[in-house]
């Protein structure tokens, strides 16, 4: 089976309390292994709220979401954070490192979470930061790097657990053209793996040729996938 | 993650070690108040039960006795010894004519037994010179020191040779011994019974207190009841006096309400400060708790997380706190200031300090258990 994700009929719907704003609207997709599959579209189309129920993070009110055959929303929520944890890596557009830890400690997280010892989560997230360029500023606090290198950190702390779904929102709206163009050059070589699928929000236009296919999405519904 | 936020960590050590600090400090005065109410039968070792008149309420509320009720104790079997005791207020006329009022204490003229456990100068037995007394250090060095020679200058510690006027009557200081300062810090005045009673304004009934020492074996409760049933007066072991002095204190005067009142503010500002500080960082912090969630951190993880946080900074604030008091009492070992601070404070304000932090950590634990861990995907 080469499907990672499977959405069928997925359906949000956020109650504001004056009005309902229908964020998903029987959602049908799917992402293979192997894929960099990118989720664009203008804001406000649901895109967030796919990503946060693809990665386990946000219930859909209806329909099914499938990761690698299993459904999220009948699991318990201990097996929930388990498979969240060990399946899943995240890319944020503000990086959301822990600030009071240097680029090693945050990066070695995924796997202190997953239970591994310290000492060796530590030594990992070297040999990760090595593989994405920044070896050598492995003491660095993230105050004291710039925002490609951060993203940099943030994706080394995505893979480091070798999750088969990496879910990066808008990982280059916050960094300039070359650090973005960097960035996904990155991602693309070191992410990309045929037993994982990357899916990436994103509508900065200039790193649509990454995909390997593009999902376009509008008022809660993908209306185009090519 | 706290720490890498240096102001809003130190905010919170400052809260916690203002909160330790008066959680001790103050109850330490208190505790060397108290300590003081009762530091006459302390220092007073050696009698195992103290009777007097069944009015007296605390140790300086004095009911005196008939001369005769020495010796209706002393025939009462179990008594090894029974010794009279003065105790009274006299003023000490001093050299520029003003007056000073002294703690006297009568002493059996034979046995001297009640003397002051530390002589610094003199001897104990030079009391059976005639006039003679022996003044506390404190007392010697402040309020009946002479005044200085020249005007602004320093006051002239009493020594041994110089004379006092009690009640008219000269008196000259043969020693200066070291007793505890007494709740109204007023100068001791040590001498004889017989000299004490001498000085005293003529009153029918002088004794104040007779001593008793039981025989080796005695069960003291079973003694002080048998001199109450015998001689119908108050009889109370060294234990029992000091209990009685302590609830007096207690009940009959402000000073709980008024140190408690300060502990209580120091608890609360400490726990406002605390408290605030460490919600406002975790509201600071939400979206990396928030990442932590989506990346898999259970609530206990989270949990023990904020915990050990708040257990960090409570004990910095603690030892500080504390820290801080040592130094204070250090400081003022010599001054009039009461201060003791036996370890039973260490664990009354350690309790309080972690009342502080699990309060604090409640508040953002609330918040973070309740955390959608979705929030991180939003701008």
């Amino acid at each position: 089976m080469n499907i990672a994700v499977r959405c069928e009929n997925l359906t949000k719907i956020y109650d504001t309390g004056d009005q309902k704003v229908i964020a998903l609207n029987s959602v049908n997709l799917e992402i293979r292994l192997g894929e960099l599959m990118m989720l664009v579209g203008p804001s406000g189309c649901g895109k967030t709220t796919l990503i946060s129920v693809i990665a386990g993070i946000l219930d859909q009110d209806s329909g099914v979401c499938e990761l690698f055959g299993e459904n999220l929303l009948t699991m318990k929520s201990k097996d929930k954070l388990r498979f969240r944890a060990s399946q899943i890596g995240f890319v944020f557009q503000a990086f959301n490192l822990l600030p009071s830890l240097n680029a090693a400690e945050n990066v070695s997280v995924p796997l202190i979470i997953n239970g591994e010892n310290r000492h060796v989560a530590k030594r990992q997230a070297i040999e990760v930061l090595e593989r994405v360029g920044l070896g050598d500023r492995w003491k660095s606090l993230p105050a004291q790097l710039s925002g490609g290198q951060q993203q940099r950190v943030a994706i080394a702390r995505a893979l480091i657990h070798n999750p088969r779904l990496i879910v990066c929102d808008e990982p280059t709206s916050a960094l300039d053209h070359a650090s973005g163009h960097n960035v996904m050059n990155l991602l693309k070589e070191v992410a990309v793996h045929k037993d994982r699928a990357l899916v990436i929000v994103s509508h900065d236009a200039r790193i649509f040729n990454f995909a390997d296919r593009i999902a376009e999405m509008d008022d809660g519904h993908i209306v185009k996938i090519s | 993650m706290l720490m890498g936020d240096t102001g809003k960590y130190i905010g919170i050590v400052i809260g916690l070690t203002f909160a330790s600090l008066i959680m001790t400090q103050q109850p330490a005065i208190f505790t060397g108040f108290i300590a003081r109410s009762y530091s006459f039968i302390t220092d007073l070792g050696l009698p195992d039960i103290w009777v007097m008149d069944t009015k007296v309420q605390f140790i300086d509320d004095v009911k005196p006795l008939q001369d005769t009720e020495l010796y209706r104790v002393r025939g009462i079997s179990g008594v090894e010894w029974a010794m009279p005791l003065y105790k009274g207020m006299l003023k000490a006329r001093m050299t520029d004519g003003t007056f000073q009022t002294c703690n006297v204490i009568g002493l059996d003229d034979t046995t001297l037994i009640g003397a002051p456990p530390i002589m610094l100068e003199g001897k104990v037995a030079d009391l059976r010179r005639s006039d003679s007394v022996i003044v506390d250090f404190d007392g010697a060095n402040e309020k009946l020191a002479k005044p200085p020679l020249i005007a602004g200058g320093k006051k002239i510690p009493l020594k041994v040779g110089d004379n006092l006027e009690l009640n008219d009557r000269r008196a000259i200081v043969v020693g200066i011994a070291k007793v505890t300062r007494t709740f109204q810090s007023q100068p001791v005045v040590y001498t004889t019974y017989s000299r004490a009673i001498s000085f005293a304004p003529r009153e029918r009934k002088l004794l104040s207190f007779v001593l008793v020492k039981a025989k080796k074996g005695q069960d003291l409760h079973e003694l002080a009841q048998r001199i109450r049933a015998n001689t119908g007066l108050a009889a109370y072991t060294r234990q029992e006096f000091m209990d009685l002095t302590f609830w007096y204190l207690m009940k009959n005067t402000g000073i709980p309400i008024n140190f408690g009142v300060s502990v209580l503010l120091g608890f609360l500002v400490g726990a406002a400060i605390a408290g605030q500080t460490f919600y406002n960082f975790t509201l600071d912090n939400i979206r990396q708790f928030g990442v932590l969630k989506a990346m898999g951190a259970s609530n206990g993880v989270l949990l023990r997380m904020i915990l050990l946080q708040a257990l960090v900074a409570g004990s910095i604030g603690y030892g500080m706190g504390v820290g801080l008091t040592a130094l204070f009492g250090f400081a003022m070992r010599h001054s009039i200031l009461a201060f003791k601070f036996p370890w039973q404070l260490l664990v009354f304000s350690g309790a309080g300090v972690s009342l502080i932090c699990m309060f604090a950590a409640l508040i953002s634990i609330i918040k973070v258990m309740r955390l959608e861990p979705a929030i991180v995907f939003k701008s």
